[in-house]
């Protein structure tokens, strides 16, 4: 086979493939902007006769999409911003600081990242009552503030940190929490952006542990009001694919943005196993 | 020791949530799993019964729990080879000398991952509808009369394992393509001079080292298909005739919908228990084929 032929199937291939796998996203933003009932023909059109914006009216003024993704913001910004100030410094005190039982505290926090969620959900949502946090923020947010995973990511990168720079500033006499707010965490920046935007993206996609603990229509997160939606509008084609356009479109854009941190954090999270 | 006290105000506030929220939990189901915790115990601890193994050998009797079990493991067996294949074609492509944007062609593969499953399973809910779906109407082109695929109990799970396959294989393709790029040249180099074939240079050096990366994936993969919840929750509500109810699925129903805990808990137990056996077997195996080679 001559190097040209190959050229051309490995990039028709690379094409087809990447077309067919973006196809289903295009076809839901083209279904959103259907007249009510348009998608619901044979064959399925592929573009709309007449775009509308009746659906993205209807799912905001009825369904109250804007107060579930205001939920999803919220949920998912304030589980990054405090599970990134307690990963962070976990994570530094694993690698650099010394206290009785370090080791075997660290290996407790490998163990736990083998642990499946699923396992404590009975008993979590039988605490989260007793603390009053079913339907409410709390219920979300409280269990996800520290995870081994950030922990574990954390300690690997600042072991590359060398030590002579902590133990200068030490002889300086600054205290520890100066050295790590003043000299560690600058350092820290490009991992905390990798987390931040890891951390973010798995709590706006998480679904069943939000689906358990919020059952109370005025606290759910977008894709567990989106779940209970398309439920109730088993018909209404467009509608759905508006829902799920601005459900996706938030953790698209950002997983955009920051690809190159994501697909890194991907990468060193994988190695766990 | 004034050192060893700041050192604990960093760890300790990670530490208490993993171990209240985590740890403790893990613990108190196990626990749990051996009491008959259902709705009267959730409205008065005074009814909770220790009962043994009671709800194990009470799941274990359950036809539904063999169902449920036959039903993820059947997603696993299709949806892993499928999800392996893709991603490792993918990786390859992506990692030719050959290949042109591949940046794009990355980002485009990989966006499926990072959506939200729940607003993508609505959108295959429709591409899978037996009259206006996309996917029959391009079947139809190739002859293929329209399948019923959330309505058939036979297509019903073929039809979730298409779906998590898209919207997965992107995970693996790029832990694959890190592997790939991990390989030597001068081994492709020193195979071209000897006049290997592609296919010999793939069998003979690919393969073999990327054979670590490949379990590793593996080992994920498993993980995450026995996981199966999302899908079956919005696409098909585990029918038709329950056979799309995952074991997760069964745990939801027992823990959330009927409230018993300690059934829901043995159930969680029994599927760790297997992802956790089926997981070391195939590391065991790996490790063991390694020591022979």
């Amino acid at each position: 086979m001559n190097s040209r032929m190959t050229k051309w199937i490995v990039n028709g291939l690379l094409v087809t493939g990447s077309v067919v796998t973006l196809l289903p996203l295009a076809w839901m933003l083209s279904a959103s902007f259907m007249q009510p009932g348009e998608a619901s023909h044979a064959p399925p059109p592929l573009l709309p006769a007449h775009a509308t914006l009746a659906n993205y009216r209807e799912l905001f003024l009825r369904a109250g999409m804007g107060r579930y993704l205001l939920n999803s913001f919220l949920v998912a910004g304030t589980i990054t911003l405090a599970s990134l100030a307690f990963n962070l410094s976990a994570g530094y005190a694993f690698a650099k600081l010394r206290f009785a039982g370090r080791e075997r505290l660290f290996q407790l926090v490998l163990a736990a990242l083998l642990v499946p969620l699923q396992v404590a959900m009975m008993p979590l949502f039988l605490l989260m009552k007793w603390l009053h946090l079913v339907n409410s923020y709390g219920g979300v947010i409280v269990p996800a503030l520290a995870t081994a995973l950030g922990i574990y990511l954390v300690r690997q990168y600042v072991r590359s940190i060398p030590d002579e720079l902590i133990e200068a500033a030490r002889i300086d006499g600054a205290g520890e929490w100066t050295i790590f707010l003043r000299i560690v965490l600058p350092l820290l920046k490009p991992m905390s952006v990798t987390l931040a935007v890891l951390t973010f993206l798995a709590s706006w996609n998480d679904f069943m542990w939000p689906l358990i603990v919020l059952s109370d229509q005025a606290w759910q997160t977008a894709p567990v009001a989106l779940a209970g939606l398309s439920r109730e509008h088993v018909q209404d084609n467009e509608l759905m694919m508006a829902g799920s356009v601005v459900t996706i479109l938030p953790v698209l854009l950002l997983f955009l943005l920051l690809q190159r941190q994501y697909l890194q954090g991907l990468l060193l999270g994988s190695v766990k196993g | 020791m004034r050192s060893e006290r700041a050192a604990w105000t960093f760890v300790a506030p990670a530490l208490v949530v993993l171990g209240v929220f985590l740890v403790l939990p893990v613990c108190a189901a196990l626990l749990l799993s051996f009491t008959d915790f259902d709705i009267y115990a959730l409205a008065n601890l005074d009814n909770l019964r220790f009962i043994g193994l009671a709800n194990y050998v009470d799941v274990l009797r359950t036809p539904l729990f063999w169902k449920v079990l036959a039903n993820t493991v059947w997603f696993v067996v299709l949806a892993l080879p499928l999800s392996l294949a893709l991603s490792l074609g993918a990786a390859l492509l992506l990692n030719s000398p050959l290949a042109r944007f591949k940046g794009l062609h990355r980002t485009a593969l990989f966006a499926p991952v990072v959506t939200t499953v729940v607003a993508v399973a609505i959108i295959w809910r429709y591409l899978f509808h037996t009259r206006y779906g996309l996917i029959n109407y391009a079947l139809s082109h190739l002859g293929i009369g329209p399948i019923d695929w959330l309505g058939d109990p036979h297509w019903a799970m073929p039809a979730l394992v298409l779906f998590a396959v898209w919207k997965n294989f992107g995970y693996n393709m790029i832990i694959l393509l890190a592997g790939l790029q991990a390989i030597p040249q001068d081994l492709y180099e020193a195979a071209r001079i000897d006049g290997a074939s592609a296919w010999r240079r793939f069998w003979h050096i690919t393969l073999p080292g990327l054979r670590p990366v490949l379990l590793l994936v593996a080992v994920i993969t498993i993980a995450g298909y026995f996981q199966l919840f999302a899908e079956p929750y919005v696409m098909t509500r585990g029918d038709p005739l329950q056979s799309t109810v995952s074991v997760l699925y069964l745990m939801y129903e027992e823990g959330f919908k009927w409230w018993n805990l300690g059934r829901a808990c043995a159930i969680a137990f029994l599927l760790f228990a297997l992802i956790l056996v089926i997981t070391r077997v195939l590391l065991r195996f790996a490790r063991a084929k390694d020591e022979r080679a």
